[in-house]
């Protein structure tokens, strides 16, 4: 086991550097001079000024130096001090946050894990119950309506989902807003009396024993879950399906029936606990199915989390805010695959003796 | 295998033959198995009629919504005037009018051009967008999916066949661009390359392919480092085949079928993802017949969706239809090919 994880993790530095390569390289296919406006505010109008910047930066160097000097800072060789640097936290100035991107990712990071943790919840209870509904009736209407679901999850774009959620529950039927909270409370939680632990709202209202703010906090929050989660839904409830009626068919299982034990007994004690192992795996595509829709569900519900900030940045061509949100997800799905691969590999013992 | 049979010296003659060992003998058994698989099970045949509609539908355009005149960019929807505020289906048509009525147009019920579907805010006509835009999803369908399974099988067949150290790196590189969210990384490529390519299909399209082969490149990779170790291969190796033959003739026509499955099910997703950058604003114009650039008016009226609810209804069931085609396809293929599933 010890030995399957080193492996595991030799790859990691491999991977990471690779990835702050591409996302260098994908930089490259702007100019020197295009590349100086992501570093100030206002291109220079005079020649000399566009000199000083490019040269301050090192963007005329070769493609190597510049990558080292991008990675962990450089020098100024004026002033002698250090710019720059994404490894000592330098992501860069976010045009379209105003300010810099570190602040930006930071300030926005809680509203996005808030929509993540809520929609684990429809996804793990309708995703793993209807799959096992499914394949405990195969072929019944069960069996059908999970197809239906799936089927419909793949092909239903997010944002005419998310857009069609807000016009018959917001606009015709006036009952689940966008945006974040109600207009009256979005004053309250900026009160002192309002304490922020986890600047996520509907967890601070309830540690602040503020119950009415909570139950509107998540009356704002169902469509953006259900639209951020349905994907996922449908992706777990597949996997759960199939897998299980892979275990239903195993010699084991029929031993327990042969041996006089109740359908139910033998599902929960011989089937379930072997299909859930392959279940574990698609944690990985699960966090990339969130990873993307969080782009487009912010920005229909008008949340600010990180994905409606890169949507905004990507519209602005600001590549710097851009380039923070690409380093941060990618960072937090190499960590996610790497955990499955882990639990996966303590599941499941044929796999660490590959 | 098709080789043996075709070339096999007894000649059977073809009244002997049912129509089913005639195609086998034109297609050899497993695309046989694959398109009987097809035609039969009602969900992909509900699939190929969806998906026959939107070829129809692309093929026709220019019956369905005839050019306005001569000089009209098919690209570019029609726009009666320019006033913000969207239209619902029905308003007459004023400025800008095509120029023909075609022959089907009485059973609308109007005698004269109306805004069939509506019109969006700039008022571009929906009809037509709709239309038009499916001419744009197949388009940027296959040829996304067509470059991108390229790049992968290249990748994931040089890969498996090769092994060592060529596998090694090969599959890094894949561990490094799966890194990345694949919208995510779509979004963030397409916006750096609109400065270069100027807003149009490209840069979109450019950026779905650079970060789509790796699915190909993976699953392939697989399939060929079992296939490798069949005798049949390995009699090839001995008997001195070239690399190239190896691959060509023998590994891949027997590793390709799970790469079918991904090729379908990719030409809805890659659709709905290129539709979901033009929602953001990512890659085409203003204006540009794509389903998701017309969606993507509907942001400005969110406050009142109910009243514009034209704007995402008739691009939105033409998204979800297109996607649905192929994944009902892409999934009956999964189960015909699934070796578990045989014989059911």
């Amino acid at each position: 086991m010890t030995a399957y994880i080193i492996r595991r993790l030799m790859v990691l530095p491999i991977i990471l550097v690779g990835v702050t390569l591409l996302i260098f390289a994908m930089l490259q296919v702007l100019g020197p001079v295009e590349r100086s406006a992501l570093y100030v505010r206002d291109i220079p109008h005079s020649e000399a000024a566009l000199d000083a910047v490019i040269r301050r930066y090192g963007l005329d160097e070769p493609f190597y130096k510049q990558y080292w000097y991008w990675l962990v800072g450089r020098v100024d060789p004026e002033t002698g001090e250090t710019i720059g640097g994404v490894l000592r936290g330098e992501l860069g100035y976010s045009r379209t946050g105003r300010e810099p991107v570190v602040d930006t990712l930071k300030r926005r990071i809680p509203m996005t894990v808030e929509l993540a943790i809520w929609s684990m919840f429809p996804i793990v209870f309708i995703g793993i119950w209807l799959g096992i509904k499914a394949a405990l009736n195969h072929n019944k209407w069960p069996d059908q309506l999970a197809r239906i679901v799936a089927i419909l999850g793949y092909s239903f774009p997010t944002f005419v989902f998310g857009l069609l959620a807000l016009l018959i529950f917001y606009a015709r039927l006036g009952w689940f807003p966008p945006g974040r909270l109600s207009t009256e409370f979005s004053q309250e939680i900026l009160k002192p009396a309002f304490v922020n632990y986890t600047q996520m709202v509907s967890i601070d209202s309830l540690l602040n024993l503020r119950f009415d703010i909570f139950l509107d906090a998540l009356r704002h929050l169902v469509l953006p879950v259900i639209t951020l989660s349905y994907l996922s839904w449908a992706l777990l409830l597949k996997v759960t399906r199939s897998s299980m009626l892979e275990a239903l068919r195993q010699d084991y299982v029929t031993t327990a029936r042969a041996k006089g034990l109740s359908e139910k007994v033998v599902v929960n004690r011989h089937v379930r606990k072997n299909a859930l192992i392959p279940v574990a795996t698609i944690a990985g595509s699960t966090v990339a199915a969130l990873l993307n829709g969080v782009v487009i569900t912010e920005t229909i519900f008008n949340l600010p989390g990180i994905g409606s900030a890169a949507a905004a940045a990507a519209l602005s061509l600001d590549v710097l805010t851009m380039l923070g949100f690409a380093l941060f997800t990618a960072a937090l799905f190499i960590l996610v695959n790497l955990v499955v691969d882990i639990m996966y590999g303590v599941l499941d013992p044929r796999v660490r003796l590959e | 295998m098709s080789a043996d049979v075709v070339s096999s010296p007894v000649q059977l003659d073809d009244e002997y033959l049912d129509e089913q060992g005639r195609i086998e003998r034109l297609l050899g058994p497993e695309w046989a198995r694959l398109l009987k698989g097809i035609v039969t099970n009602p969900l992909s045949v509900a699939g190929l009629i969806i998906l026959a509609g939107f070829v129809l539908m692309a093929v026709f355009a220019p019956v369905l919504a005839p050019p306005i005149n001569e000089n009209w960019n098919t690209r570019i929807i029609p726009r009666d005037g320019f006033s913000a505020e969207p239209r619902p289906p029905g308003t007459p048509w004023e400025k800008n009018r095509p120029e023909t009525i075609p022959f089907w147009y009485g059973i609308t019920g109007h005698d004269d051009w109306v805004h069939l579907f509506g019109t969006t805010s700039g008022q571009y006509d929906i009809w037509y967008g709709v239309i038009w835009g499916s001419r744009t999803a197949l388009f940027v369908g296959s040829l996304v999916v067509t470059s991108s399974a390229i790049i992968g099988i290249l990748i994931g067949s040089t890969a498996g066949f090769y092994g060592g150290w060529v596998d090694e790196v090969l599959m890094r590189l894949v561990e490094i661009f799966i890194a990345f969210p694949f919208l995510v990384a779509a979004l963030i490529l397409a916006s750096i390359l609109v400065p270069i390519f100027g807003r149009s299909i490209w840069p979109a399209s450019i950026a779905l392919i650079a970060f789509g082969w790796t699915g190909y490149a993976r699953l392939l990779r697989g399939d060929i480092l079992s296939t490798k170790e069949r005798d049949y291969v390995q009699a090839a190796q001995a008997s001195g085949a070239r690399d190239i033959h190896l691959i060509l003739r023998h590994i891949l026509p027997n590793a390709i079928y799970p790469t079918l499955v991904v090729l379908s099910l990719d030409m809805g997703a890659i659709v709905l993802s290129f539709a979901a950058l033009s929602f953001l604003g990512i890659g085409v114009q203003e204006g540009y017949a794509d389903w998701g650039q017309i969606v993507s008016f509907a942001r400005s009226w969110i406050l009142t969706l109910d009243k514009h609810w034209y704007i995402i209804v008739f691009p939105g069931i033409a998204l979800l239809l297109y996607g649905m085609g192929w994944n009902l396809v892409g999934d009956a293929l999964r189960d015909i090919l699934d070796p578990k599933m045989r014989g059911r």
